[in-house]
């Protein structure tokens, strides 16, 4: 192998490399947000009374985990002008990742929900909540007790995955990865630094999430 | 001049269909024996091998599967293997399906209690033949629900491929969309194909999970 690594060149963007990671984050953390309003409604639908609301939830969970995300992205990105909806990259890349992730939410949700011991709903069925106050008061703690780790993977699933949003030039790390490959062409050092900050979050997060879960959840035994 | 989208054009986004099977069968077939080989060293008594599968498994799991085609494909182009897009996009899906499919394997071989071990060994069985004949057999009747699972994963990530320029179901729909100008109805009807891949896959992994749970075993969840 003849050819010359040079990481000085790629080092002089770092400034732009750390910015790229910071808007990943920020992205990431919006559809989080939103995905999750997404998916506590898509696991109030699929255990509501009304068939027809438990049909289109399932069809919804369905149909997005079972198509490429970067399908979902080119479909509103690309797709949705036809019917009206012009979106800017970053909105249209945000929009499919929240679509994405309240697919996933709504199974976590669900299975956070399914974890609250029936006795518990019934007892408070037998106090006379309404069945907002029985969420409000009697599943939401537990269930999101049950539910943090998932929901924390998922958060990092869906960092790892919002690089696939550069191919329409949102702005995040892998699409400011590619603008320093089109003007250096140092393709592998670059994207072998861009790696590196990846697996840097992901290992950040995994430690900030369990800390989290620690400082939340410690006083609960059992 | 702009073309409809008619039938011509579907077809042409059916046979694409092609591409991505063959892509998912190659990337699983080499990942999974990767996978089988980085499973049992994660459940080795060495511990220098035990670290590494482990490493190796956090770095995969712990970047875009997308950086990795990106390495995979330029690296090999600076190794003068050529830049071909189809071994690239091959290789890097192996090594993504090697660590997730080593990572639910070695779960499924812990989840074989250790008395089967022990008792092997009763036996006189060597490492080799207690894998072979009593740990494995076990394993793979609980590692079959989340493995065909693990599939709809992998048919999912060969989208990416198009991102190097590998021409699959992906990519033909971009070749499509520039022809039509109907990107509406390329993308719709490209995830749907996608999901008639997929959807039987996910069923299928859910009803083999049903099936394990009423057999009394206690199902080993991944997320992925």
């Amino acid at each position: 192998m003849d050819y010359v690594f040079q990481f000085g060149v790629v080092w002089r963007e770092i400034d732009a490399l750390l910015l790229g990671g910071w808007l990943t984050l920020r992205l990431s953390a919006l559809a989080m947000v939103f995905g999750l309003v997404v998916g506590v409604a898509g696991a109030l639908a699929k255990a509501s009374r009304h068939q027809t609301l438990r049909a289109l939830a399932r069809a919804y969970v369905e149909a997005i985990r079972n198509t490429p995300f970067l399908v979902q992205v080119l479909l509103v990105y690309l797709g949705l002008p036809s019917i009206g909806i012009r979106l800017k990259p970053d909105q249209a890349a945000l929009l499919a990742m929240v679509i994405n992730l309240g697919a996933y939410t709504t199974e976590i949700v669900r299975a956070g929900i399914k974890a609250v011991p029936p006795g518990q709903i019934q007892a408070g069925t037998a106090l006379g909540l309404s069945r907002w106050q029985l969420f409000r008061f009697v599943v939401c703690l537990p269930a999101l007790r049950a539910v943090f780790p998932a929901l924390g993977s998922q958060f990092i699933l869906v960092m790892l995955a919002s690089s696939v949003v550069s191919v329409i030039s949102a702005e995040e790390l892998t699409a400011v990865a590619d603008t320093i490959v089109a003007r250096n062409f140092r393709s592998f050092e670059v994207y072998l630094i861009v790696t590196g900050l990846y697996l840097a979050m992901c290992l950040a997060f995994q430690a900030a999430f369990a800390a989290i879960h620690r400082a939340l959840f410690a006083r609960w035994s059992g | 001049m702009v073309r409809e989208f008619t039938a011509h054009e579907l077809w042409f986004l059916v046979l694409a269909v092609r591409w991505t099977i063959a892509l998912s069968a190659i990337a699983f077939v080499a990942g999974g024996a990767c996978g089988l080989v980085v499973a049992l060293s994660r459940v080795s008594r060495s511990g220098v091998l035990a670290g590494m599968a482990t490493a190796y498994i956090k770095v995969v799991q712990g970047t875009p599967l997308l950086m990795q085609l990106y390495l995979v494909y330029f690296g090999s182009t600076l190794l003068r293997l050529g830049s071909d897009a189809w071994t690239a996009a091959a290789l890097g899906l192996a090594l993504y399906a090697s660590a997730f499919l080593g990572e639910i394997w070695r779960g499924c071989i812990q989840a074989v209690p250790r008395a089967q071990w022990e008792a092997a060994r009763a036996l006189g069985l060597g490492y080799p033949s207690q894998l072979r004949f009593i740990i494995l057999p076990q394993a793979s009747r609980i590692a079959l629900p989340p493995t065909v699972g693990f599939l709809v994963q992998l048919v999912k990530g060969t989208s990416l491929a198009s991102i190097i320029g590998f021409t699959e179901l992906t990519r033909a729909a971009a070749v499509v969309n520039n022809a039509t100008f109907r990107p509406l109805m390329v993308y719709t009807a490209v995830a749907g194909l996608y999901f008639i891949l997929c959807w039987p896959l996910s069923l299928l992994s859910e009803h083999l999970e049903r099936r394990l749970e009423r057999a009394g075993a206690s199902p080993v969840s991944f997320q992925i």
